[in-house]
């Protein structure tokens, strides 16, 4: 039988033994002296390392300005994802012709992963601002195209079919019928992209770019610094979860605001 | 498509890719077929007959056929194709098969016991946001650039998605099959074999398409970034010689061996849940 929830007492007990067994395990591997500290920093070494990072610039900048770029390059990429993803979705969902073409292409592509992409990422478009974006756009576009179009599929034919005979044209019928009716199964596209464009990003400045968390990690490979690879680490879970925390506000206000 | 319910990284749930609305598959065979037919034709266009598209940037149809057929019969980047892709393969077979089977386990001791779930949450809830591409480094730092690392960043990117899935797999079954497997005096190993795992079984294997996805991807990550063999390798060595033609076999081999494993995983649903297909 599945036991009930746990006596909040017991809980707390609980995750304070599974974190504190988590990191003493961390400092007796570190401390034991396998290895070197360089290479199995202590949990506070890397905390020290992060705090250090933040005033003293590693890899040409410092932490907030790598972070930064970082978000710089992600908003770009995600931008363009929502603003090809979304009017593609609807003129899939209107017009039958255009599903019907783009759906082969769309999942053929789709396949190929994200960071595959990096080579023609650098080819066509550097290593500065357009080689990341593209490869953010390829992991973020997929999700947003999807849900547009899987929203604005579920709308009732009726309303589709009022709204032709009532003389509505196109445009006005994919913004203003399958358009407001997506939206929520959109919004949670919206989150999945962001997810995986905040990966791909990762992914595409560990190869081809100049600045930013990913390329502070790789700099910190190359010198051996465990800490600040881990601090890079900490550093893009910390915002990848404050960007999720905000679209699952953005989520559940229109839920809410929807009666959902 | 990687895809929902868990934060940051996305983990739960893949949305369904959208289909054509057809009548009968042959309708919408024939449309693939447009599509596939209009994409070459265009591409040719661009590239061979107007040189719109600048061969520097991007290769010509007859270019990917003569790239294809060197890596095919004299190699390329230190191999020849199938050897890369067996290296590639089975790399992401050892690993997502030991990570994933490890991942459901406790997933499901996460999910039946509170206690467990209670002892390994905060692990979990630092573990989870960082992305797996982002275990490379220190993959590398660690392990260096040989099949190790390879390894660990396998194991890491598929053994977190198959936790979390099989544990809200178990959560998500609904409380009248506990309660008549209680009262049918189910207990024991039976429970795990006849309640738990069947219950959880279609989250569970939503979690082993994202973690398969996830491992595949981060494989070829870290292929980019330094390997003596396998399909990320052939792209990085595109890369540097500035040959697009190659990098194109490269992504269609990442894609189909990629949409081949899926496939892979998709029969075996089938055959471990046949009354879902």
């Amino acid at each position: 039988m599945l036991q009930p929830p746990l006596p909040a007492a017991q809980f707390w007990r609980l995750t304070a033994a599974g974190a504190f067994g988590f990191v003493a395990l961390w400092s007796a591997v570190a401390l034991s002296g396998i290895t070197s500290r360089q290479f199995m920093p202590a949990p506070w070494d890397v905390v020290e390392r992060f705090a250090q990072l933040l005033v003293e610039p590693f890899a040409g900048h410092v932490l907030h300005e790598h972070l930064l770029s970082s978000l710089g390059r992600f908003g770009m990429g995600f931008v363009l994802a929502v603003l090809v993803g979304i009017p593609l979705g609807l003129l899939m969902a209107w017009f039958r012709w255009i599903d019907r073409l783009v759906t082969p292409i769309f999942e053929a592509v789709r396949f190929v992963a994200p960071i595959a992409w990096v080579p023609f990422a650098a080819l066509w478009f550097g290593t500065g601002i357009g080689g990341p974006v593209l490869i953010i756009f390829m992991g973020a576009f997929p999700p947003v195209l999807i849900n547009t179009y899987r929203g604005a599929k579920q709308v009732d034919r009726k309303y589709i079919e009022a709204s032709r005979m009532l003389g509505a044209s196109a445009f006005r019928g994919m913004t203003e019928v399958l358009l407001p009716a997506a939206v929520p199964s959109i919004v949670a596209g919206l989150r999945i992209s962001a997810g995986l464009g905040w990966q791909s990003l990762v992914g595409a400045e560990l190869i081809v770019a100049s600045s930013g968390v990913g390329y502070l990690m790789v700099k910190g490979q190359a010198a051996v610094s465990t800490s600040t690879v881990m601090s890079g680490m900490a550093a893009i879970g910390i915002v990848g979860l404050l960007i999720d925390i905000a679209l699952r506000r953005v989520q559940q206000a229109i839920e809410h605001k929807r009666g959902i | 498509m990687t895809s929902a319910a868990a934060p940051a990284t996305p983990r739960a749930a893949p949305p369904a890719s959208p289909r054509a609305a057809g009548r009968g598959p042959w309708a919408g065979l024939g449309a693939a077929a447009a599509a596939a037919v209009l994409v070459l034709f265009l591409w040719w266009l661009a590239t061979s007959a107007t040189g719109f598209i600048s061969p520097a940037r991007f290769a010509t149809p007859a270019e990917v056929w003569l790239a294809l057929k060197q890596i095919v019969v004299e190699g390329y980047s230190n191999a020849r194709w199938h050897e890369h892709v067996l290296r590639s393969v089975l790399l992401v077979t050892m690993g997502f098969v030991v990570a994933s089977s490890l991942g459901v386990a406790l997933g499901l001791a996460m999910g039946a016991s509170r206690k467990v779930e209670a002892f390994v949450n905060p692990i979990f809830l630092v573990l989870r946001p960082i992305p797996p591409l982002a275990w490379i480094p220190l993959a590398i730092v660690w392990l260096g650039l040989g099949d190790a690392a390879k390894i660990m960043v396998i194991f890491v990117s598929a053994f977190v998605p198959s936790v979390i899935n099989s544990f809200t797999g178990v959560r998500q079954i609904d409380k009248p099959i506990f309660e008549a497997s209680a009262m049918l005096g189910a207990s024991g190993w039976r429970w795990w074999r006849e309640v738990i795992v069947p219950g959880a079984l279609p989250s569970i294997f939503t979690g082993l398409r994202l973690s398969l996805q996830a491992s595949w991807t981060t494989l070829v990550a870290a292929e980019l970034i330094g390997a003596v063999a396998g399909l990320g390798t052939i792209l990085n060595q595109g890369a540097q010689d500035i040959y697009p033609a190659m990098i194109l076999v490269g992504m269609a081999s990442v894609a189909l061996c990629g949409w081949a494993m899926t496939q892979g995983l998709g029969w075996l649903e089938r055959r471990v849940m046949p009354w879902k297909a």
